[in-house]
Parts: structure tokens; C-alpha cells; sequence
């Protein structure tokens, strides 16, 4: 199906994904660190697991940015 | 090497006066690691100790710099008390490898930059500020 991810258009090779399962194909590998917006919604992170996408989607994702002060190195 | 012009280092040094004593936070657009536009950000946990993005304005600052034609290549945070480091909860929470991570000390008024392996390994990335279009100042080191 094709999707619209962070702007461009790109090919997924599959009919039906969850946002966790598309968030891997994309070598994302900690999808509780990012946000996700699906066609301009944000997404809470317990709905990764069972939205899904489909074809003609906007999917936008984005690392959590954040830290802290701690021990220094 | 990410560049950065005089003035938007200034504005992070604003920003980070102004919100001081809480940490500063907020993206940088550009293109060719060369940056061209800042976009504050909320410090969401508003702590002079730690600092975390709102979601909402993530994503605006991303429509932003896409119809700007420029993408976010740096992130920015500053330390109010401590020195331009990536502190251990800096490094636990850079959970994107690909992007640059600035920190402008107060007390030193200096920035640095560094990058975050998915591995966690820190490696330091240049920073060189853009004094004119002739001119370039190295602020790392």
C-alpha cells in the first residue's frame, strides 16, 4: 500500500499494518520513545498496538526529546 | 560539523537567560548541516533540571521546517548551572541517532554538539559559529 511517512510517499509492502509493525519496518526500535501523528492526530502510545493504517495514510513520526541533569561525563 | 550563524546562537543564549533557571529546550532547521532557522520549544517539565519536548509542538516545528523546504538536523537544550555535557539522563533519553545534540552552558556560555549511538556511544560533533560569510569560529573543544 502506499503511505505518506514524514512527508514522503513511500511503498509499504503489506495490506494491513499496525502503527508498532510499521514504526519497525522502519528501524525504529524503541516505539515507545517516539510520537506518532496519523493523518494529523496524535496517536497515545497504548493505541500503537492496535491502530493500523491504511493505504493513502499520513503517518509523521518523531523521537521523544528530552534529558536531564545527572552525573556528567 | 553542524554551522551555526551568530545569531541564532545569540537567540539560544537569550532563550536560555530568559528561562534559566529551568532548562531551555528547542529545535534547529536547516540543510546541509548547515543551520538556518531556530524553533523554540516548551519545556514541558519546566525544571531546572530536566526538559522534554510537547508532542503537539514537535510536530508543528516539523510542518514548519518542511514548507521552509529545510529539515530539523539538531536538537538544543541548555544547562543553567552545569557544563555544555551530555549529563547520563542526556545520553539515557537520545533516542534518535541521527540527529545533533547541542547543550549551551550558562556559566560557560558555550555550546557543543553531540551525537548518540543506538549503542549509547557519545561521540562529540563540531559546532562552528558563522560570524560572517567569510568567517567561521570553532566553539567546541
Amino acid at each position: 500500500m502506499r503511505l505518506k511517512i514524514n512527508g514522503r510517499q513511500e511503498e509499504v509492502v503489506a495490506d494491513k499494518l499496525s502503527v508498532v509493525e510499521l514504526l519497525k519496518a522502519k528501524d525504529v526500535e524503541m516505539p515507545d520513545m517516539v510520537s506518532v501523528q496519523l493523518n494529523g492526530e496524535i496517536l497515545e502510545r497504548a493505541a500503537f498496538e492496535n491502530t493500523t493504517v491504511k493505504e493513502d495514510d499520513e503517518v509523521e513520526f518523531l523521537y521523544f526529546m528530552g534529558g536531564g541533569r545527572q552525573e556528567v561525563r | 560539523m553542524i554551522t551555526l550563524p551568530q545569531r541564532i546562537l545569540d537567540e539560544i543564549a537569550t532563550q536560555a537567560a530568559e528561562e534559566a533557571p529551568n532548562e531551555a529546550c528547542g529545535y534547529l532547521a536547516g540543510r546541509d548541516g548547515a543551520a538556518v532557522e531556530r524553533y523554540a520549544m516548551t519545556n514541558a517539565d519546566a525544571s531546572p533540571e530536566h526538559f522534554s519536548f510537547v508532542p503537539h509542538e514537535q510536530f508543528a516545528a516539523l510542518k514548519r521546517a518542511r514548507e521552509a523546504d529545510l529539515e530539523l538536523i539538531a536538537v538544543y537544550h541548555s544547562h543553567p548551572e552545569t557544563p555544555a555535557r551530555m549529563s547520563a539522563e542526556d545520553i539515557r533519553l537520545a533516542n534518535d541517532p541521527s540527529t545533533v545534540y547541542l547543550i549551551y552552558s550558562v556559566p560557560e556560555r558555550r555550546i557543543r554538539g553531540f551525537t548518540v549511538t543506538r549503542e549509547k556511544e557519545v561521540r562529540e560533533h563540531d559546532v562552528r559559529v558563522a560570524l560572517d560569510d567569510r568567517n567561521t569560529a570553532q566553539l567546541t573543544g
